[in-house]
């Protein structure tokens, strides 16, 4: 997994509520295999009309925007479907960070678990930092997982809450599966007392 | 575990506390997994596995079944066209054959979506911790389990450690009191219910359903009420196991058996939330006020009454959602306050985890009955299950469909989206029992009215979205 310290880079705007993994990563691309490039996939359907030109005013093919690293996102970011697939396709474009007022439970852990970070910030600071972007297309914010803290390009900072094992994963570029093998003799003893009949 | 004279604790809370392995210093508990379900579009988790030298923990707790990729015209998995789709199947036979779990496989008598056979072969019973890479998998608390859906790295851990790290959701009752109308299933509940909490109305939530109308729904409509936990962005759903449960689970293939079978519902019975215990949220809904539902727009939260109207994006005050709305209106085909009866359909869809079960094919078939498929519609009945396929055409069901001119396919997820193939057309307009009408859920171009599936039916021989009670005198 890839390390999440810094990132400063341009924020692209997807203000709008309920964004679902469909748009993120529509369904006939899930079969694809995980080194497949899911990047060119990342909202397929709204970034590109059906012969495959670009759809002029989307985001992420508007001038500043299409290299952004960052996405700035409405409420509840990324529901629906759990398909992890959606982070493999937002890793793929070259994203590091979402920040929303508010994400799809899934989504946002299946994010960390590919060293993307989910930051939840307040309504008005999306709002903010959504109206800075798009008066200033490709205007460079920072996000600093250490300090855990959004620096917007007008100086302006924002504190967000992370889970501190979660943090250290992201900033250590570790997952959890290599910990809880670490614990597998509590495990063994919590197979071992539990009660048979109800399993 | 806590002592018994504790304080008064909830349904999910008792469940929780009893798969409790580990917590860490940040609050994060390690919960030990009873059922691990898997599908189809589960290879990744076996290939993460495989690259760190793991193998399954505990492969007796795993069962799978290809539903996602499967065609609904064969049972062959050779004849699947396309190869890439194909891999997805055979992956899930070799890694059953490798690691030594079940699998209900394409001809298998058992075969069906996931969260279909779950509670039908009695894998799904109440108490239990069960996970599946699949957002409905939210479904299985309708027996009063703790279930939930996953993400492939997850599912890796699960295989590897059969545990999964999870930070304590928050708890809400939804309380739905009174006598449903007459037309008015548990997908017009739900769908209610989601238009009245929003798409994120429950997100970090475990919902417990309860009140008088719901504790009146028969198990099938309990597993579509659940199944849609997650449309309103919560984290499982459950309702309090009962005689309705009992009944259900009893006799099915993995249910106990005998004496155990009674010390199991001694168990179950304890795990009603207690008196006194606290929800962190509470929501009350007048099951009068709910009438046979649709959806207009591309969220389950754009729901309104089947003889109601679509809303006029002028009346809304908020630029930024008034433009939203505009753009859905755009791509569903929708002029402001037209009445949704007026809307014609193309196609039928009536499956899927949330409307596949027998109960569901029956309320369709008995609107079929003796009509025909409109001219120029498309009707698809694929069953939720082999099962379900079996029982419903031991009832005639299949010949009332067909007769009328319904397809009668397969079972798998289909056209719910369009994994295997089968999708519709852009511009198409679809009357579907299924869950989601997001953007292109069914299809580019796709326009999707999710309903129940009486009224799937009634909009197949109509042509356009009717409310079921106009036919059924109700």
């Amino acid at each position: 997994m890839d390390r999440f310290t810094t990132l400063h880079a341009a924020a692209v705007p997807f203000a709008r509520d309920n964004i679902d993994t469909d748009q993120i990563l529509p369904a006939r691309f899930l079969h694809m295999q995980r080194d497949e490039d899911h990047g060119a996939c990342l909202f397929r359907d709204l970034r590109y009309a059906p012969d495959g030109s670009e759809v002029p005013d989307f985001p992420l093919n508007r001038e500043g925007w299409r290299d952004a690293r960052i996405i700035l996102g409405g409420r509840n970011f990324a529901c629906g479907s759990s398909r992890e697939n959606a982070v493999w396709a937002v890793q793929g474009h070259g994203i590091r960070a979402v920040i929303a007022p508010s994400f799809g439970d899934i989504f946002a852990i299946n994010a960390v678990k590919n060293g993307i970070l989910p930051v939840v910030l307040a309504e008005d600071a999306v709002a903010a930092l959504i109206a800075e972007a798009e008066a200033h297309p490709g205007a460079e914010i920072a996000v600093d997982l250490a300090t855990q803290t959004v620096t917007a390009a007008n100086g302006a900072v924002y504190h967000f809450d992370i889970d501190p094992f979660t943090r250290h994963c992201l900033l250590e570029g570790v997952d959890e599966l290599a910990f809880t093998l670490s614990h597998q003799e509590d495990i063994a003893a919590f197979e071992r007392r539990m009660d048979r009949s109800n399993f | 575990m806590p002592p018994e004279d504790a304080a008064p604790r909830t349904m999910f809370e008792k469940i929780w506390d009893r798969h409790r392995v580990l917590e860490r210093p940040d609050g994060q508990v390690l919960l030990y997994v009873d059922r691990h379900l898997i599908h189809d579009g589960s290879e990744p988790a076996f290939d993460m596995l495989r690259r760190r030298g793991l193998k399954p923990r505990a492969p007796d707790r795993i069962f799978g079944v290809p539903d996602h990729y499967v065609p609904t015209d064969t049972r062959e998995t050779a004849a699947i066209p396309d190869p890439a789709r194909r891999f997805m199947v055979e992956t899930l036979e070799r890694n059953s054959a490798e690691h030594g779990f079940q699998l209900f496989g394409l001809k298998d008598e058992g075969q069906g979506i996931v969260h279909v056979i779950g509670p039908e072969q009695g894998l799904t019973q109440p108490g239990l911790l069960m996970v599946c890479p699949d957002s409905h998998t939210s479904t299985h608390g309708a027996l009063g389990a703790l279930a939930f859906g996953i993400g492939m790295t997850e599912v890796t851990h699960v295989l590897a450690t059969q545990t999964l790290w999870q930070r304590k959701p928050a708890t809400m009752r939804i309380t739905v009191e009174g006598d449903l109308g007459a037309g008015v299933t548990a997908k017009d509940v739900i769908l209610h219910i989601i238009a009245t909490i929003g798409a994120a109305g429950a997100a970090g939530h475990v919902i417990e359903y309860a009140g008088s109308a719901i504790r009146g729904l028969s198990m099938e409509g309990r597993l579509t009420l659940c199944n849609m936990s997650i449309e309103a962005g919560g984290r499982a759903g459950m309702v309090t196991p009962d005689e309705t449960t009992f009944a259900y689970l009893a006799g099915r293939p993995y249910a106990p058996k005998g004496a155990e079978w009674d010390r199991a519902v001694e168990r179950w019975r304890a795990l009603a939330t207690d008196a006194g215990a606290r929800f962190d949220r509470e929501v009350t809904i007048d099951a009068a006020a709910i009438a046979p539902t649709v959806t207009w727009g591309n969220s389950p939260q754009d729901a309104v009454a089947a003889d109601g109207q679509v809303p006029d994006p002028t009346q809304e005050e908020d630029a930024e959602r008034r433009a939203a709305m505009q753009d859905t209106f755009a791509y569903m085909g929708l002029t402001p306050g037209m009445p949704v009866e007026e809307l014609r359909i193309d196609r039928v869809f009536i499956g899927s985890c949330t409307n596949g079960r027998i109960e569901d094919l029956r309320a369709a078939a008995a609107i079929a009955r003796g009509r025909r498929v409109a001219e120029g519609v498309t009707a698809w009945v694929v069953p939720g299950s082999a099962p379900v396929k079996r029982q419903a055409e031991a009832e005639g069901l299949d010949r009332i469909f067909t007769e009328a001119g319904f397809d009668w396919r397969e079972a798998g997820c289909s056209m719910c989206l369009g994994t295997n193939g089968e999708i519709a057309a852009p511009g198409e307009r679809v009357a579907a029992t299924t869950n989601r009408n997001f953007r292109g859920r069914q299809g580019p171009g796709v326009r999707t009215h999710l309903m129940s599936p009486a009224m799937a039916a009634a909009a197949a021989v109509t042509g356009h979205i009717t409310d079921v009670r106009r036919m059924t005198g109700g």
